[in-house]
């Protein structure tokens, strides 16, 4: 991989990570006469450096690419960017799995802090999302953005920053979580210099993007690059105003956010809610554009219809946050406008949903048979679900009934089981054959069974937590003759125990699924294709002589 | 100046009401201009076809 970069591009990479192993010292120095959880991320920051210099160092004198490179798309980065979103994929899952069960058992803590739920459940939600979502979109969007720009990426060292430094971003984040750093922001739990470096990630990779588009041949951007679009950028706009915080010193962890109290809450779930829609709406939407139409092998549907549900979408979530904050602090009219943008969300929710479904119409027979096809399908199926639920659960009466029960983590993992890690599983079965230029998946047979243990464990995690939820939120308003609440806290906690149970089986299936599927992916990779000659970075391969 | 609640409220109401609506019909006499037609087919199309190489 290093042999495809320019001796400059090499340069560039080797004077990125020495400031890096800088930064590392510098952080894990400044915490040296007292002890504060930063300077563990100083060492692990200068572990990183050197361990990508060592990769980089190894290839650092090889020969410099032919120009010939210019002729193809580079796709070395969306490769390892698959892999490292399998790889946290699992590591996400079985995470999720793990307090699952904790919850069913909340002994289950060893007596450490770090195995406490406060703690894992974030590396769980920031194992998921950023790294096995972020990889995936990042993974897709250089593949999807060269494709139908039908442009080359503009350069070899910028996509691998992006690539290595989110990396790094989800690597302090887990990593602090167990150490107890938390700025305790639901989804934006890592402190500040975690954000600063991520806000330096996320630039570079926004300007990447603006770059391949300005260098594309095909003068239309097809729809899917206007999707990751809005993902790349409403992710900047939202880390940076709710990441908004001052230090209380520069060398240690704990920061001090800039707002406060219904402020606070505001911003945050502003943050929080358009963080669903573009981090694990809108991106994956994007996928869903590009891979679909391509492994169904049929235009979109409607074309006009993607352009109306892009706007619809990007303009519409913007106000629906405030709908998290019913019955709060928060002046009535804002928890009204957001409840009514969520309401009119499902006009552009369901165009897409629609769209995906109708471009299937005259393809079933290759729904049936085929299973990467099937996961894409039931994609779009959850989509529309779980957008359905979502705009109904924001009507205030009816979230008098949902909000703070587990409806809610039902509703959340319809949404991110059956819609998003479907379509990312679909769109990476698609793309592993085309980039490793193999005919099919090693085992078309094991992607049959991913689809059915995903969908069995989706299916029994969702139920589980409707029922657990709807009965948490009636018991918790009933009341008896005398005017008092029947039930006491407990008792809704040992009504929830065997739905608790159930939802960590659901769970254990879904991340049984994700193993084969690493295992599948691997021995694809690793098995050429029969009777094919093999092809790295672009470059044939000497053929075996008849000897061998 | 001093800025009341009050005349934030009816500011969003009347100009977030106003530039939504404007957006709405843009998006949609863009999106159904009969002109555009035949690019959307194209744009639609082009993608299942699409190559193993950039375009020189």
């Amino acid at each position: 991989m290093v042999s495809a970069l320019t001796t400059s591009e090499r340069t560039g990479a080797l004077a990125i990570l020495f400031a890096l192993l800088g930064a590392g010292v510098v952080m894990a120095a400044s915490t040296a006469t007292r002890s504060d959880p930063m300077g563990f991320h100083g060492y692990l920051v200068m572990l990183y450096a050197l361990g990508v210099m060592v990769a980089l160092l190894r290839g650092y004198f090889d020969a410099e690419p032919p120009s010939s490179r210019l002729e193809h798309y580079y796709d070395d980065p969306t490769k390892a960017g698959i892999i490292l979103a399998m790889g946290w994929a699992v590591v996400g899952m079985f995470v999720g799995d793990w307090v699952a069960w904790l919850l069913a058992y909340p002994d289950l803590t060893f007596n450490s802090a770090w195995a406490s739920f406060g703690r894992l459940r974030p590396v769980h939600t920031t194992g998921v999302i950023f790294g096995f979502g972020g990889n995936a979109l990042i993974a897709t969007s250089f593949h999807v953005m060269q494709r139908t720009s039908r442009a080359r990426l503009p350069d070899q060292l910028s996509p691998w920053f992006v690539l290595l430094g989110y990396n790094l971003f989800c690597l302090i984040a887990v990593s602090g979580y167990l150490l107890g750093i938390t700025q305790s922001k639901e989804y934006a739990e890592p402190e500040w210099y975690a954000d600063v470096w991520l806000v330096v990630v996320w630039v570079t990779y926004l300007v990447l993007y603006l770059r391949t588009l300005a260098r594309r041949k095909e003068p239309h951007i097809y729809v899917a690059n206007w999707y990751y679009l809005a993902f790349i950028l409403v992710v900047a706009i939202l880390h940076i105003v709710n990441n908004l915080a001052v230090p209380a010193s520069f060398a240690g962890a704990k920061s001090y956010s800039l707002f406060s109290g219904v402020q606070d809450a505001m911003t945050q779930w502003w943050y929080g809610h358009n963080a669903v829609a573009f981090f694990l709406t809108a991106g994956f939407l994007g996928m869903l554009y590009y891979f679909l139409p391509k492994r169904a092998e049929r235009p979109i549907y409607s074309y006009r219809m993607s352009i109306v549900g892009f706007w619809g979408i990007t303009f519409f979530y913007m106000w629906a946050g405030s709908h998290h904050l019913h019955y709060t602090a928060l002046p009535q009219w804002v928890q009204t406008l957001g409840m009514t943008f969520s309401l009119m969300l499902l006009i552009p929710s369901w165009i897409a949903a629609a769209n995906a479904l109708l471009t299937l119409n005259g393809a079933w027979d290759r729904v049936r048979s085929d299973a990467t096809l099937r996961f894409m399908m039931m994609a779009a199926v959850f989509y529309g679900l779980s957008t359905f639920e979502g705009s109904f659960m924001a009507i205030r009466s009816v979230n008098s009934l949902s909000h703070y029960t587990d409806w809610t983590i039902g509703h959340v993992h319809a949404g991110a089981l059956g819609w998003v890690a479907l379509i990312t599983f679909g769109s990476i079965y698609a793309l592993v054959p085309w980039l490793w230029k193999r005919d099919a998946m090693h085992s078309p047979a094991l992607v049959e069974w991913h689809f059915w243990l995903a969908m069995a464990g989706t299916l029994i995690y969702v139920f589980s937590m409707w029922n657990s939820g709807i009965i948490q939120g009636l018991m918790w308003r009933t009341y008896n003759d005398g005017g008092t609440l029947s039930y006491s806290f407990l008792d809704t906690v040992e009504a929830m125990h065997p739905y608790y149970i159930a939802r960590a089986i659901g769970g254990l299936l879904f991340l049984i699924g994700a193993v084969i599927a690493c295992w599948n992916i691997w021995k694809t990779i690793v098995t050429p294709s029969p009777g094919a000659v093999s092809v790295a970075d672009g470059q044939p391969l000497p053929s075996l002589l008849p000897a061998e | 100046m001093d800025v009341s609640h009050h005349l934030v409220v009816v500011f969003a109401k009347s100009f977030g009401l106003f530039y939504l609506l404007v957006m709405a019909l843009a998006v949609l006499a863009y999106a159904f201009w009969p002109a555009n037609r035949d690019r959307f087919d194209q744009a639609a199309r082009d993608v299942v076809e699409d190559e193993d190489e950039p375009w020189a």
